[in-house]
């Protein structure tokens, strides 16, 4: 066997997720590799989580600052070079804000925080994270944000989908579609999306919080398995 | 309070002047609800007789600042000065206790080295004003007296009371606390777990809003206070002090809430979760790197409180720069400084050698910091301000000193007459079914999912057992050990018998946590009550002090602080008295936890302990009779303690498949919250010796309802033999319908539905 995939997690200011992304990653094998979000260095990792929680306060818009973060431009550099780069909730909303990801999260429709179980849907394997999963796979994972009602302008929707740039899709235990399984009202019932070139992914779900048998279901197991077998491929 | 007022045209004055005869006093403008001219210090919430005590602690009149000083440590807040006398017979030592009440939170030895920090406080007054900032910074403080002991926080769990949700001013406060608390606890990476909601009529306008907070050090950490040295610096780290909160503790939480409370909408807190979250980690860092030699939050009395009981509890005194605190905006008074309570604060004690070093931790997580002081020999607190000493008091008779205060008791009135209309013998034709529905149904039995999903009960990773079940458990990382947490109060028992209704809370709490499989360890509370000057609330207070004590000690958990909330009255009606107890357990190995839901099919369903005819105070009384009368059921200590180790050991023994406590609803509802929350039906035959509904309703103690692989039931038997608990075969688990033999069976759809859907319809979805 060669070596351990060595994955980055960011620390902003406020992150609140990030230990539990590298105990994740440690959990299935994995190095897990502290990042400082004032540091501009990713200390040659092979992945990179921008991890969940209320970075800078979230006091503009969620993710709104982080953008502007030094380790942000490692990350957007290390992202164009096709890095693989996973952004979890907190995470993937500062990677739209950043431009890396299409669309915007938005306040739950309920106006409520919500923390719960959910399943989602498979829809694309064109990324690290799915690569070694089967579209149409449900997986259960929990969901905890209060801003997480993915949006995007009718045109940028009908290019999100057209191009198969969704990943996950909020479903029932079955796979099916409805509202009843969408905990925000996001569009087209849209839990994640990844960018063109697929190395970008983010979702509002926490694989990170579903990868130990002792706390719960593990449908973040197969996804972080697949984020590291597939950064160490690239390698 | 006194923005605006009184002390601000006082001159800062040589705290060796005299100030003259005739204390200070308040224009008409002046703080709330003042009458004209009338003298500072009772503006400020001090007697007369107060004032006194004042000058005899420092040899001649204090200014104005000091009388600010004095006020506001002497606050029943601060200083418990109503409830020492009672609270000094609760027990205090165990086997597992390392750390008891009189420091900001209570410790006890979980093994393997490492120990458990964990308080309950009370935030109702801000909140009833203010419900979201009320319980957001409630959340803040406690997580910050935790963090004071140097543990890092891992669990939240919220008790709150509110009143009837038929009321619109209820609904608005009960959803503003609920976002409150999970937008501060939420933004701050501390897992909320559990907590309980309950709802009752006296406490509409005077909302209950406890907070209890959890963390884990290692042991060493918080057993060693080490000898500090005068010369020591005072560094006070975190957010800037404004004027926010200023009056908090002496106006807020030290008087009743009348008319036009909202004015006093200035002295609530305003909270920064995201200071805070950077307080925590910057706390910690400094901790772990070993650069402090002590730590103590800011709350209540602020500035004040933290350095006069630092220097106190050193037997120094300290030297306070005012100049030198960060200020929000310019212009404040001396007063206003030292008992801001702003909030995201924390004073650390720093060695003049390893202050570069600390403050660069600070630095590195973006916190301000400021040398607003040293530690001296002596022990006077001299605070300075534009090159002048404006305050000089002895730190011990601020933070130690403060009156003591026996008040009298008396029993309320009508007591004797409520309990002679006892609901228990009321003959009752109704449907048992609709009675079952129309409870599981009620706000006080209903799913709370709408509270708990507002709430992250996930992040730190280890959430072993989250909201909604008997208790919570947090797994301590790197081990197979876990923390069993439950929080309790029985409101109406305690209206009708409050010794009662503090031990039923007490057995409660260690009954969830031995259900759960951990064995109960220790206690922390939170006793809310209304105004202890009125005798019949002296006397709630001293019975249900008496009903802790004597259950703590009967089960062997003894009280490792706590908080005490008074004043929570408005238009002369109290709420009802409520003693909330946290119970903190712990498990050697989390794999043995035993959950309430019914596994599947085919097992066998006991009922552990014995009901009686008591329906006195019942959830069923109350919802289906409309009376909340008679005496609560009776409390046997011994057989409680019995039921609890019996748990405990079953769960050692992995010999039950669920395990869930009787309480509000009884039987019935037990039975029907494990087969809505396992999917599985059950059959049962109860036993025919009392009314279908006092079987199915009556609250009887010490009593669970257990399920058992039938291979293993004669072991269930037999255990619970040796230990003399009764236990008697219900029926067994199966099938999509609850049916209780010979009365009625409902659809455990159905009932989930009524269950569930209570409360978000009341609310509005």
């Amino acid at each position: 066997m060669g070596r351990r995939p060595r994955v980055g997690v960011v620390t902003f200011p406020g992150s609140l997720d990030d230990r539990d992304a590298l105990r994740a990653v440690r959990l299935l094998g994995g190095e897990g590799v502290p990042l400082w979000h004032a540091e501009r260095d990713l200390r040659g990792v092979d992945a990179v989580i921008l991890p969940g929680g209320f970075s800078y306060g979230d006091y503009l818009r969620t993710g709104a600052i982080a953008r502007f973060a030094p380790v942000m431009e490692e990350v957007r550099r290390f992202a164009e070079a096709g890095g693989p780069v996973l952004g979890i909730c907190n995470g993937f909303q500062i990677l739209c804000e950043a431009g890396l990801l299409p669309g915007a999260l938005a306040r739950n429709a309920s106006l409520r925080f919500v923390c719960r179980w959910v399943h989602v849907r498979v829809e694309s394997t064109a990324t690290p994270l799915t690569a070694e999963l089967l579209p149409g796979e449900v997986l259960e994972v929990p969901v905890k944000h209060g801003e997480g009602r993915f949006l995007a302008g009718p045109e940028d929707l009908a290019r999100i989908e057209g191009q198969g740039l969704v990943v996950f899709r909020y479903c029932g235990p079955g796979g099916e579609l409805g509202d009843a399984w969408n905990p925000n009202g996001s569009a087209g019932h849209i839990a994640g999306v990844r960018n063109e070139a697929g190395n970008v992914v983010g979702l509002m779900p926490h694989p990170e919080h579903a990868v130990d048998p002792d706390l719960g279901p593990t449908g973040g197991q197969p996804l972080l398995a697949s984020l590291l077998a597939r950064a160490l491929a690239r390698v | 309070m006194v923005r605006g007022g009184g002390a601000r045209g006082a001159p800062a004055q040589g705290a060796t002047a005299r100030s003259g005869e005739g204390a200070a006093e308040v224009p008409a403008e002046g703080a709330t609800g003042t009458r004209a001219r009338e003298p500072l210090h009772r503006a400020l919430g001090l007697t007369d007789e107060e004032l006194g005590m004042a000058r005899e602690a420092l040899g001649r009149e204090p200014n104005p600042t000091e009388l600010a000083m004095f006020a506001a440590m002497w606050s029943e807040h601060c200083s418990y000065k109503s409830s020492k006398v009672h609270l000094r017979s609760l027990p205090t030592e165990g086997e597992a206790v390392l750390v008891g009440p009189g420091r900001d939170a209570g410790v006890v030895d979980l093994g393997e080295g490492l120990a458990a920090v964990f308080k309950m406080e009370s935030h109702s007054h801000p909140s009833a004003i203010e419900p979201y900032q009320g319980a957001a910074t409630g959340v803040g403080g406690i997580v910050r007296d935790v963090l004071a002991m140097g543990a890092r926080p891992v669990a939240l769990l919220d008790p709150l009371r509110f009143g009837p949700l038929s009321e619109e001013r209820n609904r608005w406060l009960f959803a503003g606390v609920v976002a409150g608390i999970g937008g501060y606890g939420n933004c701050i990476g501390v897992p909320t777990v559990g907590g309980e909601v309950a709802f009752a009529p006296p406490h509409s306008r005077n909302p209950t809003v406890n907070v209890m907070c959890v963390g884990i050090a290692p042991a060493e950490r918080v057993l060693a206070p080490r000898g500090v040295e005068p010369g020591a610096l005072l560094l006070l780290v975190g957010a800037a002090t404004g004027r926010d909160g200023i009056g908090g503790v002496s106006v807020l939480a030290s008087r009743t809430l009348e008319e036009g409370a909202e004015e006093s909408r200035p002295s609530v807190q305003i909270g920064d979760p995201f200071a805070e979250k950077l307080l925590i980690e910057a706390c910690l860092e400094l901790v772990e790197a070993g650069l402090l030699e002590g730590l103590q939050d800011l709350g209540g009395a602020g500035l004040t409180c933290a350095v006069s009981e630092t220097a106190a509890r050193l037997g120094l005194g300290a030297e306070v720069d005012l100049d030198a605190v960060p200020l929000r905006e310019p212009g404040m008074e001396a007063f206003e400084i030292l008992t801001s309570e702003s909030q995201e604060r924390m004073l650390a004690v720093v060695r003049p050698e390893r202050l570069e070093r600390a403050r660069a931790v600070c630095a590195r997580w973006g916190l301000a910091s400021a040398v607003v002081g040293r530690l001296v020999e002596g022990g006077a607190m001299r605070v300075r301000m534009g090159g002048a000493v404006v305050a000089e008091v002895p730190a011990r008779s601020l933070a130690e000193e403060a009156p003591v205060y026996d008040r009298p008791r008396r029993p309320p009135e009508g007591l004797a007459e409520l309990h002679a209309d006892d609901p228990t013998f009321l003959p009752w034709a109704g449907d048992p079914g609709e009675a079952l529905l129309a409870v599981l149904s009620s706000p006080n039995v209903a799913s709370k999912r709408w509270v708990y999903e507002q709430y992250d009960s996930l992040v730190q990773g280890q959430t072993l057992r989250g909201p909604g079940g008997d208790a919570a458990a947090i797994r301590i990382e790197g081990t197979l050990r876990a923390i069993v947490c439950s929080v309790d109060g029985k409101g109406r028992f305690g209206a009708l018998d409050p010794y009662l209704g503090a031990a039923h809370a007490v057995a409660e709490a260690a009954r969830n946590v031995a259900c759960a499989g951990a064995r109960p360890l220790a206690v922390t509370n939170c006793l809310n009550f209304g105004n202890p000057e009125r005798p019949e609330v002296m006397w709630q207070f001293a019975e249900a002090v008496r009903g802790m004590g004597d259950a703590c000690r009967a089960l062997g958990t003894p009280v490792t602080g706590g908080n005490v909330s008074f004043y929570n009255e408005s238009g002369g009606s109290a709420i009802w008295p409520t003693p909330v107890v946290g119970m903190l357990g712990i498990t050697p190995d989390h794999r043995l936890l035993v959950g309430h839901a019914f596994r599947g099919a085919g097992d066998l369903v006991y009922l552990l302990g014995e009901t009686l005819p008591e329906l006195g105070g019942s959830e069923f009384a109350e919802v289906v009779l409309g009376k909340v009368s008679g005496r609560p059921p009776a409390l046997d200590l011994e057989r409680e303690r019995a039921l609890v180790e019996l748990l405990v050991e079953a769960a050692r023994r992995d010999l039950l498949a669920s395990a869930h406590d009787c309480s509000d609803g009884g039987l019935a509802v037990a039975l029907a919250e494990s087969a809505i929350a396992g999917d599985v039906g059950f059959a049962v035959a109860l036993p025919e010796d009392l009314p279908a509904h006092v079987s199915l309703f009556s609250e009887s103690a010490s009593r669970a309802v257990v399920s058992v692989a039938p291979g293993r039931a004669g072991e269930l038997e037999d255990l619970a033999a040796e230990r003399g608990v009764p236990c008697a075969l219900l029926g067994e688990t199966g099938g999509p319908r609850m049916a209780f033999d010979g009365l009625f069976e409902l659809e455990v759809a159905g009932a989930r539905q009524a269950w569930e859907d209570a409360i978000p319809r009341l609310m509005g979805g």
